[in-house]
This record gives structure tokens, C-alpha cells and sequence, in this order.
């Protein structure tokens, strides 16, 4: 078997509004695509998609992981197969702890769960994150930052062998944004990694560099390139892919699904970088 | 009024138990009045949404107050006391309650020397230690437990005293078709401090029980008190916890509920002098055709009290659940901190819940808010755990652990949290994984 995530033909709609129109992607092992697009492009649905999460249909395509279907598996069964889903914002769950979390999804995988703990501290040394963080239930009060270096040492723990960032470029500060990149750019080289970085903007890869780079725009990949690819679209924007109309599509349920009250047109987080 | 002849309104004899003649006077008093009382109707709001229409008083036959208890009883009940003390460790005192008689009653002699007092109420020769110091009966069912608890039982810690190691009572029920009525009386004078386990069991038996527990938290004195309920599921209970606290005092309950096919707690507090403040805190897990129902009142009768109330229920199964909760702020209650959050997880789709907060404030001076909520396990957090590799039922468990986290983590008794979480997490496999739950209860 082929060691990669491969998407074919990938047609998803949420409601009664087709938002992917036919999505088809490879990415190897060991290797960083980035799939860049404005907002409503249909970023976050792609995400949402291959993980499994519930409110959007998939009515055709496939989504192989190795020679894994993954569409008919449950959420929790992609994620045993190999597949981590970052969460552009990850929840908040009171009551339950890291170690909790991490060791249930151990223990459905029949991993050995005596050496979490020292995985979860390896992990959190490597990221930066606190530990005294944690010990408190998962994601609970902590910054945007020290969520998404918990994303990442939650991907470092459970090793994956492809992993789909959604905008993990979101909402983090700078350091904890390089932190974050160079922590999955290790992944890649170290375990053979696959990742897919769904990103708005060029700066996660800086530091995550891009063996490809695809351009999402109104629910289908427009264009491929190499990493000189994002360079243009930093410069030049995603103007050219959109056509004629001027609006892009919103992807309102995909945003809605996690932040309500959010302009789906609107980055919630300033680009610092900008 | 023609006294009814309810077989539950069996007066014992009042001075049952050595009862000296102020005790005696109350029984005969409460006894007069029970006798007369309208059973409650679900007609009071206090009553509403409660199975208190489905109750037959006539089903329940007093205990025999003359009669010792019976031995294999006993022998349950110390079973129940043994493992909670186990569980605890070093204690200051146990008494062991069965069926309405006093079957162990043991105190630390450095703690009674301290003049720390445990056991029969008859027995204490204080008039500051008197039934009614905290609250007058509310109800029918709190005259029942003045005019017939037979050993009503005593815990004074005098002015200044800290007992360190937790006071032990359990009360069992083994008798069949029995009544029985509990009454526990604590007086913490100023500046004591003491940490109260009540536990109430039962054998599987069909019963009605009134456990009525006084608290009376003096001056800038420090009480902890936790209640663990785990009857059998067809015992009906309708319990009342009234606390008292005076100037700067403060008092933590936690009532941990489990059993019961209806158990019902009426919580009072009254922050009766400045400074005063309470925690009050509930968990409570129903689950098949349980009705677990809580009325809790914060009164807030002085300047600068606090009271902080946080009731979580989750229910499984068809059980049902009620909260109503008032929080009253007196004229003279100024500069009022009080707040009230009741938050209820559905476990299944059978299980209904009815929350009704309620705020009374007579002084513009203060800060009160309450909140409540009923909803399922949340679908985003459920999400999260599964993409992460987690199953849903497992992702269902360990949400609903969580759920009763901020209650359980703040038991004043570890040891106590830790047996009560072991059975919450039997009852939630149960919930969650229906087919593979072998041996919950």
C-alpha cells in the first residue's frame, strides 16, 4: 500500500449547500502540503470533513489513509488508523484531564498507557508548555497560544502518521507559532509525518515548510505549486482564483459549528505578522 | 381538626429514651401538630414537580421504639460504618444509627476531653443544645422527625475547640415497610471548627425516612459537612439539612445523592450575622425511575454575608430530577454576596429535569446571581475527545465524570469523594454502555 493520505473526488455539503465540489489530493508521508484559501473557501469543511465531524455529508469521493477508507469509520476510528485533526479552536472541557483524554484514546488502541506520562512531559518540555498546565482539565482557561501548543502536544503524543492543521496559525502568538511549526516540521522528518496545513496566511510556513502548496478557492483546488506558490499569494493575494464574482462564498456552517457568533467573513485573530 | 389515623402517626412515648421534660414537651408538641397537618400537596410551590402525591403514608409502619434493634441489622449497618471509616482513616467519633436506634456511639477520649459531646441528644444536659435552635419544623415530615425519632443524636464542640479528624455518623434502615425518622442535632460553639460524614444507607427495602439534620455554626467557628445519600432505590426519603451560621462563621456542605426511588433534601441556610458565609454544594446521579429533588434556600438575614451554592445533577435512565432554589436577601442584608448555579446533564433522552432558580432581594446593596442550565453532554466536546482516537462511549464517560469534578474535588473529606466517585462511575459505564455493564448497580 501506498503510505499516504490520498482525497478523490471529495463532494461535501452542509445542509443542503454543497461546499467541496470535487476535492482531490495526495500527500505522501513525510511530506507538508499547504492548502491556502480565502475565507469560505471551504477550508475548514475540508478539515472538518476528513475528520469525521458530525452536521456535514459527504456524497461522493474517498478518502483513503493507506489503503484505509476512512469515510464510513467513525471520528474515533480515524483518529486510531492514524489520522489527528487540529482544531482551529480547540475546546475547552472541563472536568477532564490530558492524561484522561490522551489514555482513553491509549487504551482504544490498545497502546501501552504506562509510558503517557512520560510522553506527556517529553512533549510538553519539547513545545514549551507549562506543566503545571497540565494538570488542569483539558484546554481549560488556558491563552490561545497554550492551546495550540496543546494541539501540537497532543499530535507529539498520540504520533499520528498524517495530521490535518486547521489553521493552527490562528489565534497564537509568535513564539508559540514557531514553537508549534517547528515541533509538526520535526514530525515530518522524524516519523514521517504527513501534514496537511490548511492555512489562511504564509507565516506557519515559514517554519513548516511546504512541499506543495494548494490553492482552495470556491470549494475546489484551483491551482498547485511549490512553496514559491504561497510567496505569490502573500503578494498578490487570492484575488486571481476567485473569477469574476467578486464575493467569496461563505462557509458559514463550518465557522458556525465552533464559533457562533463569528463574521465567517472575518479572521477573528489579527494577523500579527501582517 | 379530627386527628387522622395514619399509621406513620404512631407517637412513641415522649419520653422514650430517657428524654429529659424539654424534649419531652417539644415531642408531645410536634406530635399534637402532626396529627392535625396536611400531608404536603404538590399545590406548594416547595412541593412542585415532587411524586409527593404518590406517597401512602399508610404503607409505613414506625419501628417499635422499645424494641432493640435487630441483630443482623446491626451487623449491616456496622458493615456500611467499617468501610466508611476504613475508607476515612483516623476519626474523631462514629455513631452508628439503626433504624432509628443508636447501635455504636464512640468518641476519642482526648476530643471528649476537650469536652467535645457525641451521642444521645437525651443525654445532654446543656440548654444551649436544644432541638429547634436552627430551624422551627417546616413541614409534616419534619414534625414526624421531632415527635418520633427515638434517639435523636448530639454533637456539641464547645467555644474554641478544633476537632481535626472527621465525626462519623451513618444511618442504615434495614427494617422492611418500616418509618423512621433521624434527627441529628450539631452545635459548634465559637471558633470550633469540626468536619461532619453523615451517611445514610439502607438495606433493599422498601421504607420512608425524614432525616433532619440542625447546624448551628457559631461565631467565627469553621463547619464541614458532608452527606452521603445511597438508599436503597425503593426507600423515600424527604430529608431536611438547616444550618445556622453566626457572626463570621462559615459552613461547607456537600450532599452527595444516589439513592432512593424518591429522596428528596430540603436545604435552609441562614446567614443569621454579619460576616457569615456558606458553600453549599450538591452532586446527585439518578438513573432508571429515580426522582431525585432539591429545594434549597439561601437566607441572607445580615450585612456582609456570602453563600455560594453549586447543585449538579446528571441523570441516566428515566430518572427525573428537580431543582428550586431561592436565594433571599433580607432589608437589613447589605453588601450580600450570593450566588446559585444548578447545572444538570442528561445522560438519555427518557431522563427530564426541572430547574427554577429564584431570587427574593430587599436591599440594592448586593451582588446575587443565579444560573441554570439542563443539557445533554456537549456534541463539540464529545468531538474533540473522539478526534482524538477516544470512542463515544468512552468520551461519554469521561465528559460525565467531569461533570461531577468541581463538586467531587472539593468534598471536604477525600476519602469520602473517592468511595462516592467509585459508584458514579459504576452507574455511568451503566449509562453509557448499557450492554456491557456487568455487575453496577
Amino acid at each position: 500500500m501506498a503510505d499516504e493520505l490520498r482525497i478523490e473526488g471529495l463532494v461535501a455539503r452542509v445542509g443542503d449547500r454543497e461546499i467541496l465540489h470535487g476535492i482531490d489530493l495526495v500527500v505522501p508521508a513525510g511530506e507538508v502540503h499547504a492548502v491556502m484559501g480565502p475565507n469560505g473557501s471551504g477550508k475548514s469543511t475540508l478539515s472538518h470533513v476528513l475528520a469525521g465531524r458530525p452536521g456535514y455529508t459527504v456524497t461522493s469521493g474517498r478518502v483513503l489513509l493507506g489503503d484505509v477508507d476512512l469515510l464510513p469509520l467513525e471520528p474515533w476510528q480515524r483518529a486510531q488508523v492514524g489520522l489527528f485533526l487540529a482544531l482551529q479552536y480547540p475546546v475547552e472541557v472541563p472536568g477532564v484531564s490530558l492524561g484522561d483524554m490522551l489514555g482513553a484514546a491509549f487504551d482504544a488502541g490498545g497502546r501501552d498507557r504506562s509510558e503517557l506520562a512520560s510522553r506527556i512531559a517529553g512533549e510538553a518540555e519539547r513545545i514549551g508548555l507549562a506543566t503545571a498546565l497540565l494538570d488542569r482539565p483539558v484546554n481549560v482557561d488556558l491563552s490561545g497560544g497554550e492551546k495550540k501548543r496543546n494541539e501540537t502536544l497532543q499530535l507529539g503524543v498520540l504520533a499520528p502518521r498524517f495530521a490535518v492543521l486547521d489553521e493552527l496559525d490562528s489565534g497564537l502568538d509568535v513564539d508559540a507559532l514557531r514553537a508549534c511549526a517547528r515541533r509538526v516540521e520535526a514530525a515530518t522528518t522524524e516519523d514521517g509525518l504527513g501534514v496537511l496545513a490548511i492555512t489562511h496566511y504564509r507565516r506557519l510556513l515559514t517554519e513548516l515548510k511546504p512541499d506543495v502548496v494548494h490553492v482552495l478557492a470556491r470549494g475546489r483546488i484551483v491551482a498547485s505549486g511549490g512553496p514559491e506558490l504561497a510567496d505569490e499569494l502573500e503578494a498578490t493575494g487570492y484575488a486571481s482564483y476567485l473569477g469574476d464574482a467578486a464575493e467569496p462564498e461563505p462557509d458559514p456552517a463550518a465557522e458556525a459549528a465552533i464559533a457562533p457568533a463569528l463574521d465567517p467573513f472575518a479572521d477573528p485573530f489579527a494577523d500579527p505578522l501582517a | 381538626m379530627e386527628p387522622r389515623a395514619l399509621s406513620v402517626l404512631t407517637p412513641i412515648d415522649p419520653a422514650a429514651g430517657g428524654a429529659p421534660d424539654w424534649l419531652v414537651a417539644r415531642r408531645r408538641a410536634a406530635a399534637d401538630q402532626a396529627a392535625t397537618a396536611e400531608p404536603p400537596s404538590t399545590d406548594e410551590e416547595v412541593w412542585r414537580y415532587s411524586r409527593i402525591g404518590e406517597l401512602d403514608l399508610d404503607a409505613f409502619t414506625p419501628v417499635d421504639s422499645d424494641a432493640a434493634p435487630d441483630e443482623a441489622a446491626t451487623v449491616a449497618g456496622r458493615t456500611v460504618l467499617d468501610r466508611v471509616r476504613a475508607a476515612v482513616g483516623t476519626v474523631a467519633g462514629v455513631v452508628l444509627v439503626v433504624d432509628g436506634r443508636v447501635a455504636t456511639c464512640e468518641l476519642d477520649p482526648a476530643v471528649a476531653a476537650q469536652g467535645v459531646v457525641l451521642g444521645p441528644l437525651a443525654a445532654v444536659d446543656d440548654d444551649a443544645v436544644r432541638l429547634g435552635l436552627v430551624a422551627e419544623p417546616s413541614d409534616l415530615f419534619d414534625l414526624l422527625s421531632e415527635a418520633q425519632t427515638i434517639e435523636p443524636v448530639a454533637l456539641v464542640v464547645p467555644r474554641g475547640v478544633a476537632v481535626e479528624a472527621p465525626v462519623v455518623v451513618v444511618d442504615h434502615i434495614a427494617a422492611d415497610g418500616a418509618a423512621v425518622f433521624g434527627r441529628l442535632l450539631v452545635v459548634a460553639g465559637a471558633a470550633s471548627q469540626v468536619t461532619i460524614v453523615e451517611w445514610q444507607s439502607s438495606a433493599d427495602v422498601a421504607a420512608l425516612c425524614t432525616p433532619v439534620a440542625e447546624v448551628a455554626v457559631g461565631a467565627g467557628a469553621n463547619v464541614r459537612h458532608v452527606v452521603v445519600q445511597e438508599r436503597g432505590e425503593r426507600v423515600w426519603q424527604l430529608g431536611h439539612l438547616a444550618s445556622r451560621v453566626e457572626r463570621d462563621g462559615s459552613y461547607h456542605s456537600v450532599q452527595l445523592a444516589l439513592g432512593g426511588s424518591y429522596a428528596r433534601s430540603r436545604a435552609d441556610c441562614r446567614l443569621a450575622e454579619r460576616g457569615a458565609s456558606a458553600r453549599l454544594d450538591a452532586a446527585s446521579l439518578g438513573h432508571r425511575d429515580q426522582m431525585l429533588d432539591f429545594r434549597t434556600f439561601q437566607r441572607h438575614e445580615a450585612p456582609d454575608t456570602t453563600s455560594n451554592l453549586l447543585f449538579t445533577g446528571a441523570l441516566a435512565g428515566a430518572a427525573r430530577s428537580v431543582y428550586t432554589g431561592l436565594i433571599r436577601v433580607e432589608a437589613a442584608a447589605r453588601g450580600t454576596n450570593a450566588f446559585q448555579t444548578n447545572r444538570n446533564l442528561k445522560l438519555s433522552d427518557d431522563a427530564w429535569a426541572e430547574s427554577v432558580p429564584n431570587l427574593e432581594i430587599e436591599n440594592n446593596d448586593v451582588r446575587c446571581s443565579h444560573a441554570s442550565t439542563v443539557a445533554p453532554v456537549d456534541p463539540d466536546q464529545r468531538f474533540y475527545l473522539e478526534s482524538r482516537g477516544v470512542p463515544p462511549a468512552e468520551a461519554e464517560r469521561l465528559l460525565a465524570m467531569g461533570f461531577f469534578g468541581e463538586v467531587l474535588d472539593a468534598v471536604p473529606v477525600p476519602a469520602v469523594a473517592a468511595l462516592v466517585r467509585e459508584e458514579i462511575a459504576a452507574r455511568i459505564v451503566a449509562a453509557v454502555r448499557p450492554d456491557t455493564a456487568g455487575g453496577a448497580s
